[in-house]
């Protein structure tokens, strides 16, 4: 009883951090840009990118964080971001399409 | 079409000659260190072409074929079947006489390296030219694992970052690799250690020598918007000034464009897969979505032809239909 109670507790002590890691945070891919371009998300945030053009895309950090595998069309791919600080990417096929994630 | 922007002065009438063949499919040949081109339809039906039996080599010159961004798995409008456009367009290759020595593809065999797309070009062309196929990767064949899987299939006798030399009957002939490092801001590249061994490689030819440059992005600020141009070009081109012809051929924007600077000419090659976008012209560089009846019109290869003792290459674009 004393358990579940403890796991109550630190569930509910947890619900405020977590709602907000959990909020969507979503950048579409089309027409070949990252939409939005720049997009400001809490620590703990998950990102999750969506293709929505015929074309394969990639979103690969400039500083080696996290890459994703070819998007074909409708593919997401998804990172969560737990340290605060601002992160450039771009398409590793496309690389003239960038856009960058600000974690605060 | 709207390159003529693209051009220097003073060969306005080989290039609007030129233009006329885009879209239909070049033949490049080498003749006297000048690549031309003719529609691959008029090459064979040519009554004045010369006959030097089943192979393209003569004592006067030679034939060689690019074909470019094959895109072997890609599978979505206008082409969803680009396997069946690049058998017609060995096909094509197939019915030439003379026959070509050797192929070039100028990279993106396949879309995003799909499972199985390498196997599938490297079987097409294993036995269309006798003198084989030169490669060089686009970046759809080397993004996903930094060139490993194309480097081992299609790197051999390769330097440094994959890129080569050879010389047939006279001609030099670079195929560089600009799709590695790619610059903030999406440019091709080519770097400086292959910049180097550019400026060492060519340092003892006679400048009366032929240059045939292969590369897949173009070494010309086609539409920097979309990447299509070479961040370091002109350091390469600086190595290649004092020769008196340097033929300069790439895919990457499937579609014909020709530019000429002092003695070099600059030529972009159709897909055999779908076509794109002319620069600048909607939202980006993706598959350009024409009707079923319009989509051989806008595939192609092209021909080039060497004749000893003149200067230009003959460069011959072709299309499926």
């Amino acid at each position: 009883m004393l358990g579940l109670l403890l796991v109550a507790a630190f569930a509910g002590a947890a619900l405020p951090a977590r709602a907000a890691s959990t909020a969507p945070a979503e950048v579409h891919i089309s027409n070949f840009t990252f939409d939005p371009p720049t997009l400001a998300v809490p620590v703990g945030a998950t990102v999750t990118w969506v293709n929505q053009d015929d074309e394969p895309h990639t979103v690969t950090s400039a500083g080696g964080g996290f890459t994703s595998p070819a998007l074909d069309t409708d593919e997401s791919f998804s990172f969560r971001f737990d340290a605060p600080g601002t992160y450039v990417y771009r398409c590793a096929i496309h690389p003239q399409m960038t856009g960058k994630i600000v974690v605060q | 079409m709207s390159q003529e922007h693209h051009k220097s002065g003073t060969n306005r009438r080989d290039f609007l000659k030129c233009m006329a063949w885009a879209g239909s499919g070049l033949v490049w040949t080498l003749s006297g260190g000048v690549l031309s081109s003719k529609a691959l339809a008029g090459l064979q039906a040519a009554p004045n072409a010369p006959r030097t039996g089943s192979r393209g080599s003569s004592a006067s010159g030679f034939r060689f074929v690019q074909i470019s961004d094959t895109h072997i798995g890609f599978e979505k409008d206008p082409n969803k079947d680009p396997v069946a456009t690049l058998q017609e367009s060995i096909a094509r290759i197939r019915a030439l006489d003379p026959a070509p020595d050797f192929l070039i593809h100028t990279g993106d065999l396949t879309h995003a390296q799909k499972a199985g797309g390498f196997d599938t070009v490297a079987q097409l062309l294993g036995d269309v030219a006798s003198g084989g196929t030169f490669f060089v990767p686009g970046e759809h064949d080397v993004f996903g694992d930094g060139g490993k899987e194309y480097f081992a299939r299609f790197g051999q006798d390769t330097r440094g970052g994959g890129w080569r030399s050879f010389d047939h009957q006279g001609v030099h002939f670079l195929g560089l690799v600009n799709v590695l490092n790619f610059k903030s801001g999406g440019m091709g590249m080519l770097g400086q250690e292959q910049l180097e061994w550019l400026e060492d490689n060519v340092r003892n030819l006679s400048s009366s020598t032929p240059v045939v440059v292969y590369t897949h992005i173009p070494l010309w600020a086609v539409y920097p918007e979309w990447g299509w141009t070479t961040g370091d070009a002109q350091q390469a081109l600086a190595s290649l000034k004092r020769f008196g012809s340097v033929t300069v051929l790439n895919g990457h924007i499937h579609q014909v464009l020709q530019k000429v600077e002092g003695h070099i000419t600059f030529h972009t090659a159709m897909s055999t897969a779908f076509p794109q976008p002319a620069p600048g012209q909607g939202p980006g560089p993706g598959p350009l979505k024409v009707p079923t009846d319009e989509l051989r019109r806008l595939l192609g290869l092209r021909s080039v032809t060497y004749t000893a003792g003149r200067q230009p290459l003959a460069v011959v674009d072709s299309t499926l239909g």
